[in-house]
Parts: structure tokens; sequence; C-alpha cells
């Protein structure tokens, strides 16, 4: 009996977590499927969405949303129309990553460069110092958004690239990140090569650099998502809504070209998920590394 | 300088060398963090303390009054704080749900931590357009209302607004704060558990008097990450209505937008100040609780 009610629970448990499993699936996958629609498709199944925008005249448009999981007729016409026909798109695409790249790879740069030195001394100073870094790294952007405008308000930076790049690049979270990874690798591995001969720079990109591949990989994806997702800063820090990234832009499309929403929406995913794709285990990795704020 | 330091401190010098050489790999980012958010830190405490830039006389709080007395301000407050209050507990309590039953007997456990892990990796912008289509007034989850006899919900524009920037959070943190959950669950030593069983513990037992003790520094850097990522959630409310949210949903960062807007400096500063403070407190209130009660563990 015992054995018999074992096996409902686990038949109901999986139920249940493959349901909601399902339904965290469920945004993505709509989106995908619906960027395969063809324009009159999506105006007559959301049209009402975004009517505000449209005027009466169009008469196909239904009273309720249809959400539908497979198009009727899959057609890639809206992918055309992104990728040849209507270059703003691609343009805003081309900020985003302008924007997002650079602050990958140069706080990455002097993130490690930062870990390095913390690992291989920590005196009391250099503990209040990282104390500060966490400090900082847990303050939200309603407060580091000020310090960041006034800076970018001197230097003379306000709506260039460079307001939101100089922040990004010495923001302390990856330093954080990567100092508690390298904390771990054993001194020894670093004498021995210190008695070899090898001065410290050597030390930091033949040993430590090599060791830390995989952690550099899971900060590096954490560092992309978050200014991949960014919205404040440039809302603030550039006016010129031509330097606006894809992000921002996305929300606006509802006046006009919504046929071409969804595939837009579906480009711009397509990064992150391919970087989740390569590397869920250095993500998991990385985010369990995270955990712990005292270390 | 170099030389002086080394010869005065001869017996140290290989100590003083390293401290020397490890200062040079710190220098940028020492350098970097100073200017663009230490130095300017000190700048705004300065200016949230004077009248205004120009003639810079001292006003002392005069600033904080009168933040704390702007009603937009305080809507702002109330509006961040219950969202913050609702929703962080839900995702740490949820995340830790889903933990624990992936970290049983379960099928399929890897496809099921891709499946909620995945929503961490997609940008907000990107599924914007769904939640739209799913929550409009004559939408799917409406429709789906009406079959059991409910009213339809104008969902962006009532107080159930912040339900779906609720949804919205936990759909994309929980994956998160899930696998943050299983690893510190993996790390529970077995033989305890064993132990327990052996001596007929209950499974409620186990869970409530060994496993949650074992994973309290885990669940105050959980609480602490949702809080940080539910100040972040302006990005979901604005990407979904735009600037002009209901009433409900507006949040601190929409008043900063609207004071950066019309560069009310003092303002600014003020309420970035105070918010710090908060910041700083809630974290350090988080961590004298975790360390009560995970003492006898840490040890």
């Amino acid at each position: 009996m015992k054995k018999v009610i074992g096996f409902v629970g686990y038949l109901f448990k999986t139920v249940v977590m493959l349901s909601i499993a399902l339904v965290f699936l469920m945004p993505i996958v709509l989106t995908i499927t619906n960027s395969f629609m063809g324009t009159a498709e999506i105006s007559s199944n959301y049209g009402v969405v975004f009517q505000t925008t449209q005027s009466g005249a169009k008469t196909f448009i239904a009273e309720t949303v249809n959400l539908k999981f497979i198009p009727d007729m899959v057609s890639f016409s809206q992918y055309v129309t992104v990728l040849f026909k209507s270059p703003d798109y691609l343009l805003k695409f081309w900020n985003s990553a302008i924007l997002v790249v650079p602050i990958v790879l140069f706080q990455l740069l002097v993130a490690s460069f930062a870990a390095y030195g913390f690992s291989r001394h920590m005196g009391r100073w250099r503990k209040f110092i990282f104390f500060v870094y966490i400090i900082l790294m847990l303050m939200p952007y309603q407060v580091t958004l000020v310090p960041n405008y006034l800076v970018a308000k001197w230097m003379g930076t306000l709506n260039s690239y460079l307001s939101i790049w100089l922040p990004g690049i010495f923001s302390p979270f990856a330093v954080y990140m990567l100092a508690k990874f390298m904390r771990r690798i054993p001194t020894s591995i670093i004498e021995a090569a210190k008695i070899d001969g090898a001065g410290e720079f050597k030390i930091y990109s033949q040993i430590c650099m090599p060791i830390c591949t995989g952690a550099l990989f899971s900060v590096a994806m954490l560092v992309f998502i978050d200014y991949w997702n960014m919205v404040e800063q440039p809302l603030i820090l550039l006016t010129d809504e031509e330097k606006y990234p894809l992000s921002i832009f996305l929300s606006r499309i509802n006046s006009g070209e919504v046929g071409l929403a969804f595939a837009v929406a579906t480009i711009y995913m397509v990064p992150g998920l391919l970087l989740f794709l390569y590397g869920e285990d250095y993500l998991v990795e990385g985010i369990t590394n995270q955990g712990g704020v005292k270390g | 300088m170099k030389n002086f330091i080394l010869n005065r401190y001869k017996n140290n010098k290989r100590h003083y060398r390293l401290i020397f050489k490890s200062s040079l790999f710190l220098a940028p980012s020492y350098l970097g963090v100073l200017i663009f958010f230490v130095i300017p830190f000190m700048v705004v405490i300065y200016y949230s303390m004077i009248e205004n830039p120009i003639s810079g006389s001292f006003v002392a709080f005069e600033n904080f009054v009168k933040v704390v007395g702007n009603n937009a301000f305080m809507k702002a407050v109330r509006n961040t704080a219950k969202f913050s209050a609702i929703a962080v507990p839900l995702a740490v309590v949820l995340s830790l749900a889903l933990a624990v039953v992936l970290d049983s007997r379960i099928p399929l456990k890897s496809q099921m931590r891709t499946f909620f892990l995945s929503p961490m990796m997609v940008p907000v912008a990107s599924i914007v357009l769904i939640w739209q289509v799913l929550f409009h007034y004559n939408g799917v989850i409406n429709e789906f209302l009406q079959v059991f006899g409910a009213d339809k919900i104008d969902w962006f524009k009532s107080e159930h607004a912040q339900i779906i920037i609720i949804l919205l959070f936990l759909w994309k943190n929980l994956g998160y704060n899930m696998i943050l959950f299983m690893a510190a669950l993996g790390s529970i030593p077995k033989d305890l558990i064993e132990v327990a069983k052996l001596e007929n513990a209950g499974n409620f037992f186990i869970f409530f008097s060994i496993k949650l003790r074992y994973l309290s520094s885990t669940i105050l850097f959980v609480t602490i990450m949702s809080l940080i990522n539910s100040f972040k959630v302006f990005r979901e409310i604005y990407l979904l209505t735009g600037d002009y949210p209901y009433d409900t949903i507006y949040m601190l960062q929409h008043f900063m937008n609207n004071k950066f807007k019309s560069l009310d400096y003092q303002m600014l500063s003020a309420a970035a100040i105070l918010m710090s403070i908060v910041m700083v407190i809630l974290v350090a209130i988080m961590f004298a609780v975790e360390d009560r009660y995970g003492r006898d563990i840490e040890g």
C-alpha cells in the first residue's frame, strides 16, 4: 500500500513540475512560433491589442485576441522584412551590440586584474575596499544612476555611449564574482610557478586565466544578459533616441509594424538563448559560485 | 619610494613586494570605482545638503524633508515597498519549493532545470509582447476567467497591474534562485539526513530542523538578490506600459526619471541617499538575522 501511495505521489509531483516547467517555457515558445506568421494573420489575431494606434478602417480585426501556438501558414516574410527591407531594426540591434560587447569584454579584463590582486593579498585595507565593492554591487540603479549622470555631465559624455560604457566597465560585480573564484586556486600552484621564476603577470596570464576560463565565461554571461536588458541607463544618459538600444525600441514598436514585432523580438532573444544553450552548465556553475555573500 | 620601503623592511621585503605588485593589478579597478562611483557619490551627499549648486548654501536636512514630503516620492516608495514585500518572499519560498522537489526523485531533472532557467537569459523586451497579448482586456487570460464565470479584468489599468508585474518578476527570477537552492541542498551532509531517517525523523522534521538551518546563508543570499532584482522591476513595467503606468505600479525609478527630466539635483541626490541608507539597513538586518539563526552551523 505504501508503495502505491509513493508511486502516486511520484506521478503527481512529476506532472505538476512538468506543467509548471512548460508554463515557464511558454512565453518564449509563443514569441518564436508567432514570429513565423504573416502580417495578415498577426493583425487578425492580435490586432486588437494594438488597436489604439491603428485606425478602425481595418474591419478584419477580430474583437478578441486569438492566441495561437502554431501559425496557420508558416511564413518567413517578417524576417525578410526585418533583415533586408527595413534597416531600422538592424541598426537598433547593432546599437545594442555596440553598447553591450565592450562593457562585457573590458569589465572582465579590469575585473580579472583586480580579482587577481585581491586573491594575492588580502590585508585589512583590502578587506575594507572589497566590502565597499560589495555595497556598491548591492545598490540599485535608482541610486547609482545619479553619480553616473553627474560624472557624465562633468566629462561631457552625456548622450554618448561613453556615459554607459565607462561605469559599466568599472562595475564591481565581476570583480566580486571572480575574486570569490580565484580565492579557491591553491597557493601551492602559484608558489611553484614563482620558484620556477614566473613573474606576477606571467602567473596571472599563464596560470590563473586558464584555470578561470569557465568562471570568466559564466560571469560574461551574467554581465551580458544584464546589459542586453538595459533600459534605465539609456533612458537617462542618452537623449538622442536614434542611439537607443533595441530593448527600448521594441516596446515602442506598437505604433505601426505590429507584424514585425515578434520577428524582431525573436532576433533579439537569439544571442542570449545561444549563450544559454552553449553554456548552461557554466551559467549554473557561475550562479552557484555567486551564492553566499560572506564567501 | 619603492626602494625606501624595501630597505626599511628588509625582513618583510617579499611581503611588501607582493603588496606592491598586486596593487598594480588592482589599480585600474580602484581608479575606475573611485572616479565613477565613490567620488561622485560623495558629491551626491554634498548636493543633498545644499540649497542649489550655484549658491552652495548649506541647508542640512531640508532637502530630505522636502523629498519625504513629496507626494509622488511617497507613492513610489509605497508601491516599491509593497511590491518588494510581496514579490521577494514569494520568490524565495517558491524557488525553494521548486528546488526541493527537483532535488528529490523525479524524472527529466536536467530538462526541467533548463526550462526554469531559460527565462533568465531571455531579454524582457522580447517577451513583453506575449504578456501584452495574454493579459489584454480581450485576451486569453480574461477569456479563461470568463469560462469560470468571473468578470473580465482590465489588467494593465487597475489594481491588478501589480499582479502581472509580480508574475513577470517570478517568471524571470525563480530559476536563478532555484539553482542557488539546489546547490545548497546538494551540499548538506548526506550522513546527517541518513542518521535522522534511522532515528525515525519525519520528512517535515528533516526539512525544517535540519535542511533549513543548513540553507540559512543561501536563504539570506537569495533574499538579498531578489530584493536587488525587485528594484530592477522598473524595466518590466516600463516596457509593458511605457512612460505613464497605472498608479499602483508607479515605482521609484519612475520618480527618478521625472526628476532627471527636470534636472532637480537636490531632489535626486536626497532621494538617492535615502534609498542607499534604506538598502544598507535592510541588508544589515538580514545579515543580523542570519547570524543568529545559522550560527551553530557555520562554526
